[in-house]
């Protein structure tokens, strides 16, 4: 069978090749369109003005979530196009500062219009493309390292918490992300749309983050378990939770791409071959003695310990006295809480958007799943090595494909280690 | 409002394209989940291989169609023995995760700059479709009485994409009664029982994946020709977490129900987008503007997939002590 | 009349045989036995610090009732495992029939002939009882692919098959139930179920672990009637099972395990005053209930594995 397998891979890989042939596409209608993205990631919600050459409108459209924009055009020739800059994110803007493009139409063709967009004073986070002519190898992997460190930190916040929640309660949770995605936007509420300095609104949105996952638990999931529902159900309502919460902060906070009030285009200062802004140290900072506030408390504390108890066998657990309702709901409010703060401090490091969650989800099952499900520690490792492999590995890969490296690595260690790295295997019989 | 428009669309959505190609995506799906307890989250690689294959094989080779089905289908089946070979020893739910994330990896492999000449980058491919429109033997013009009516493209994709559906749904009947299916459902019940009793659970778990990861393949084709193109994000887990939907709404492991459910879904989706549209446009609802509507449909999933589960996880016409995976 | 009297015949002959291969071995761990079915060396398997199982050297004799004994956690679980190919065994070589079975996958050691079943029931709720058995029944034509399609090709066999199934479902008084859904069976019927599918397998060994836990005494002794009658078949029983006045019904030898090694064998009259398997039982709750026992065992692993693990996190 698996070498069955092998050989078919093989033939893939062979058949991937000869389609790598490039050839011409014949495409029936014509138009203008193009995609933009910033450092890799789409920017949506940029408004994109089509005129004739003579000035006569053709339309207005604005990028979509996959930062891709289309106009359809009637007849071929030549046009202008204008992205207004008004509308980019507040870190964006376009490299040569050049908003128009005069592109020409042929019969039958879609013309791609091409605006290069880079973040606000680059100078603090170069990107691995342009990092890559200038800077020696090393440095630039010491670079990258840091920042993989930064991202896995960050996967690890909110890993912890959906790997405890599933050793104690099984629950294997898709809206998770959308927790992670909850906290950054509670925080720009507060911030952005209450005035307040970013720090305090972010300790309310922690706060409020650690509420939502107690009433989640209270009201929502834990009358399920009452109810005796069972595991694979319970993933597939947490599929409609996360469906249901991502579209409410759609029509809440729109499609864009937004930014905190404060720290957003710092200059960066160099420490050795790394350079970056001073924010990001501190998040690391913040992020580090969070999560060994959090595993210390996991070791050391009669509720850390119950919480692992109950995760290694709830039913033993209740039997020894332990108040296994009290502990679920303690590690969900944890869990709320670590997974707001991961949402900010995502949203300090990259944009603020409806779909950061869901886009980080992958690489948090990624992280638990090469940990251990349901092992505490183990998400801690697996996401720091998935948060490493991810930015390392742009040395050798396009930045657009960083997380397929990550979650093939998913795949090949499950290959060879299906418990993960730190699980244990289940009793048969 | 404009009710006749609200109204034909609706109905028409009953047996339109969207409706068979989630159809038979929900097929593959219910083989996967309903039959054999397998939780396949990237049931949208599937399609999306196919699509793919079809279209790059006809658009960048410029081989003829029939070729193009022949690869998307050898694509699917090549997908299923990958996705299949390491997951399908793990638990449940390490499956769920490797599955999507497997069907995330070729969704940005086919959106990606680096492969845009093959694939076409977030655009995709179009301009494929031409092969199966020469077959059509309905001569041009519109079909049907008053409002009902289809273009006579439409009438072609969709005749066959409803064949296509009832010969799967034959298939699943005929399989399911017999011996090889019993196998599936006893997997789904317990693995190590089945194991216990001389059959290779494995080998049996690889023929489920790769029949409906095949079947659901089939969806792709009727996307990529109903709409002459592909695009990567169209093969995204919202499609897949669609399908799941409409199994559970018509009752999985019943042979009918992915396609009852479809059509139940669509018809749902449809009517409520139309009325929503329509009264925002007329002003009736002040707070929303018409671009909020589009994502209403995905809360509406959402929302449906809770209650579903919650108090009817048999489905819409199912009987609850047949309910075919563990709810308790 | 005269049939059942060769039956008779034949069932006390089966039993004098397997009595009498037993009659001169000597009581030793590992002891050769005459004509041995199954033959195991050096069977290790380890959980972590845990070692679970280490059994030498271990024979079944072919044609007799085997009884496996223990102390809870004792590892008569896990030593199953590793031999029906349910577990990998960190070391150790075994043959069935003289054939080498480590290493072998699950299923194909149930094709080969030896077939288990499980402590904990394994019904598959959502069948059917006949469902349950027509799925034991082995080389079944309607099971590969391409044929379930044509169903002419299959149903002859379905037939036969069925009429098999229901003769046992008789015999197990299960036939009443033939149509309702396993999971509406109660717990010994469940078992009763799980032991008759194991026979569709047509097996020549059967491994039973702890068959007769969980159901009632007037169930037991027809069971027992049932384990009694696969050897007069000629089939080879292995069964683990607490209760030794069941183990003294109807076993010709006992193999006892304690943490993982096999420390005494004998007849089963005289082996509980072996002065090892005391010593081995001694403190163990061997006759407490079951489930109680078996919680407590859980309970005091689980500490034990928790504070390892404490130990090992201060330690890093
Ligand atoms: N998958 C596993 N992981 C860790 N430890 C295990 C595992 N399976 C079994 N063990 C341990 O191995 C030992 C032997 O267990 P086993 O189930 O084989 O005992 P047993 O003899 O069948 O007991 P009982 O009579 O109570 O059924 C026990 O200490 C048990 O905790
Ligand atoms: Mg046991």
């Amino acid at each position: 069978m698996r070498r069955a397998v092998i050989a078919f891979t093989a033939f893939l890989g062979g058949l991937i090749f000869l389609l790598a042939v490039p050839a011409q596409a014949a495409a029936p209608d014509q138009g203008l369109r193009g995609t933009l993205k910033l450092q890799g990631q789409p920017v949506n919600g940029v408004k994109i003005v089509v005129t004739t050459e003579g000035g006569q409108p053709v339309k207005e459209v604005t990028s979509n979530a996959q930062g891709a924009w289309e106009v359809p055009v009637d007849k071929p020739g030549k046009y202008k196009v204008t992205l207004d800059v008004k509308t980019l994110p507040p870190n964006a803007v376009i490299r040569g500062g050049n908003a128009v493009r005069t592109p020409t139409v042929f019969s039958g063709n879609v013309s791609t219009v091409l605006f290069a967009l880079q973040p606000k004073g680059a100078a603090g986070q170069p990107t691995a493309e342009e990092g890559g002519e200038t800077s020696p190898f090393l440095d630039q992997a010491a670079q990258l390292t840091f920042e993989g460190l930064n991202l896995g930190l960050i996967i690890a916040l909110a890993a912890l918490g959906l790997s405890l929640i599933y050793g104690t309660t099984g629950l294997t949770n898709f809206a998770h992300g959308e927790l992670v995605t909850m906290g950054a936007l509670l925080a720009y509420m507060f911030n952005v749309g209450f005035g307040l300095h970013l720090i305090p609104a972010a300790v309310i949105a922690v706060i409020a983050g650690g509420a939502l996952g107690y009433l989640q638990d209270r009201l929502f999931w834990g009358q399920l378990r009452r109810r005796g529902t069972g595991t694979i159900a319970m993933m597939i309502i947490s599929i409609g939770v996360a469906l249901f919460l991502r579209y409410v902060f759609l029509i809440l906070f729109g499609g864009q791409n937004e930014s905190f009030a404060q720290y957003t285009a710092q200059p960066g200062i160099e420490i050795g071959p790394i350079s970056a802004a001073p924010k990001n140290f501190v998040a690391m900072g913040i992020e580090l003695a969070v999560l060994v506030i959090v595993g210390v408390a996991l070791l050391r504390t009669r509720t850390g310990k119950a919480a692992r108890a109950v995760a290694d066998n709830p039913a033993l657990a209740a039997s020894s006295g332990i108040n296994v309702d009290r502990v679920i709901r303690i590690i969900w409010t944890t869990g709320g809480a670590i997974a707001a703060l991961a949402g900010i401090m995502l949203g300090l490091s990259q944009n603020l958007k409806y779909t950061m969650g869901q886009d980080i989800l992958l690489l948090i099952f990624a992280g638990v799943t090469l940990g251990g499900l349901g092992t505490a520690f183990g998400a801690l490792v697996g996401s720091l090595v998935v948060g490493l492999f991810i930015q390392v590995s742009t040395l050798w890969v396009p930045p657009e494909l960083k997380s397929v490296g990550a979650l093939a690595v998913l795949i090949i260690v499950l290959l060879f280690r299906p418990q993960g790295i730190l699980g244990r295997r289940e009793r048969i019989g | 409002m404009d009710w006749i428009t609200i109204i034909s669309t609706t109905v028409k959505s009953a047996i339109g394209v969207e409706t068979v190609l989630y159809a038979l995506a929900a097929i593959g799906i219910n083989i996967h989940f309903g039959y054999t307890g397998l939780l396949n989250f990237g049931q949208a690689a599937f399609m999306g291989v196919a699509g793919y294959g079809l279209a790059v094989t006809v658009t960048v080779l410029n081989l003829p169609f029939w070729i193009g089905i022949a690869v998307g289908l050898i694509a699917a089946v090549l997908l299923a023995l990958l996705l299949g070979a390491p997951t399908l020893r793990l638990r449940a739910d390490y499956l769920a995760i490797v599955t999507i994330a497997a069907a995330e990896i070729v969704r940005l492999v086919f959106r990606s700059v680096k492969f845009k000449e093959v694939f076409g980058g977030s655009d995709g491919q179009r301009g494929f479709s031409d092969g199966f429109y020469a077959l059509n033997p309905f001569p041009e013009g519109e079909y049907g009485i008053g409002w009902f009516t289809f273009s006579h493209r439409l009438l072609w994709i969709m005749l066959v994409g409803w064949v296509l559906v009832a010969i799967s749904c034959g298939i699943v009947y005929l399989l399911m009664r017999s011996p090889w299916g019993r196998v599936l459902k006893a997997i789904r019940e317990d693995e190590d029982a089945v194991r216990s009793l001389g059959k290779n659970v494995f080998s049996y778990k690889m023929q489920s994946l790769i029949l409906g990861g095949v079947i659901g393949s089939l969806g792709g084709f009727v996307y990529g020709l109903a709409y002459a193109s592909v695009q990567p994000d169209v093969f995204g887990t919202e499609t897949t977490f669609f399908a799941y939907t409409i199994v559970i709404l018509g009752g999985a492991a019943r042979v009918l129900g992915p396609v009852v459910g479809s059509m139940i879904f669509w018809v749902l989706l449809v009517l409520v987008n139309g009325v929503l549209s329509e009264a925002v446009q007329a002003g009736y609802i002040p707070f929303m503007t018409s671009i909020q509507v589009g994502p209403v449909r995905y809360i509406l999933v959402g929302l449906g997939l809770i209650l579903l589960l919650i108090f009817r996880p048999q489905g819409i016409f199912g009987d609850k002590r047949e309910i075919a995976f563990d709810v308790r | 009349m005269s049939a059942e009297t060769t039956a008779a015949n034949t069932v006390s002959e089966r039993k004098a045989a397997a009595l009498a291969a037993f009659k001169d071995l000597a009581r030793d761990p590992g002891v050769p036995k005459p004509d041995p079915i199954l033959v195991v060396d050096g069977v290790v398997r380890r959980f972590g610090g845990l070692t679970a199982v280490e059994v030498d050297h271990v024979e079944i004799q072919r044609g007799s009732i085997t009884a496996l004994i223990g102390p809870n956690g004792a590892g008569k679980t896990t030593f199953f495992n590793q031999l029906t190919g349910f577990d990998t065994a960190d070391a150790g070589k075994w043959t069935f029939n003289g054939n080498n079975m480590s290493g072998v996958p699950a299923h194909r050691v149930a094709r080969a002939g030896m077939v288990r079943t499980f402590q904990l029931t394994k019904a598959l709720s959502r069948l059917t009882v006949m469902e349950n058995m027509r799925l034991g029944a082995q080389h079944q034509r309607g099971e590969n692919f391409w044929r379930a399609l044509v169903p002419g090709s299959w149903r002859a066999q379905e037939d036969a098959i069925t009429e098999q199934a229901e003769d046992l479902l008789a015999r197990f008084k299960l036939d009443a139930k033939r149509e309702d859904f396993a999971g509406s069976l109660s717990g010994g019927q469940r078992k009763l179920l799980e032991m008759a599918r194991a026979l569709m397998v047509k097996p020549e060994l059967v491994m039973l672990d702890e068959p007769m836990a969980g159901v009632n005494p007037a169930l037991t002794q027809s069971l027992l009637g049932h384990v009694k009658d696969l050897r007069d078949q000629g089939m080879t029983v292995l069964f683990v099972e607490h209760d030794m006045d069941m183990v003294r019904d109807i076993s010709d030898w006992v193999i006892v395990m304690a943490q993982g090694a096999i420390i005494a064998e004998g007849p089963p009259d005289t082996i509980m005053s072996d002065s090892r398997v005391i010593d081995a039982y001694l403190g163990a709750h061997h006759d407490a209930p079951l489930s109680d026992s078996e919680l407590q065992e859980q309970l005091h692993q689980a500490e034990a594995a928790l504070e390892a693990e404490i130990e090992e996190e201060t330690q890093k």
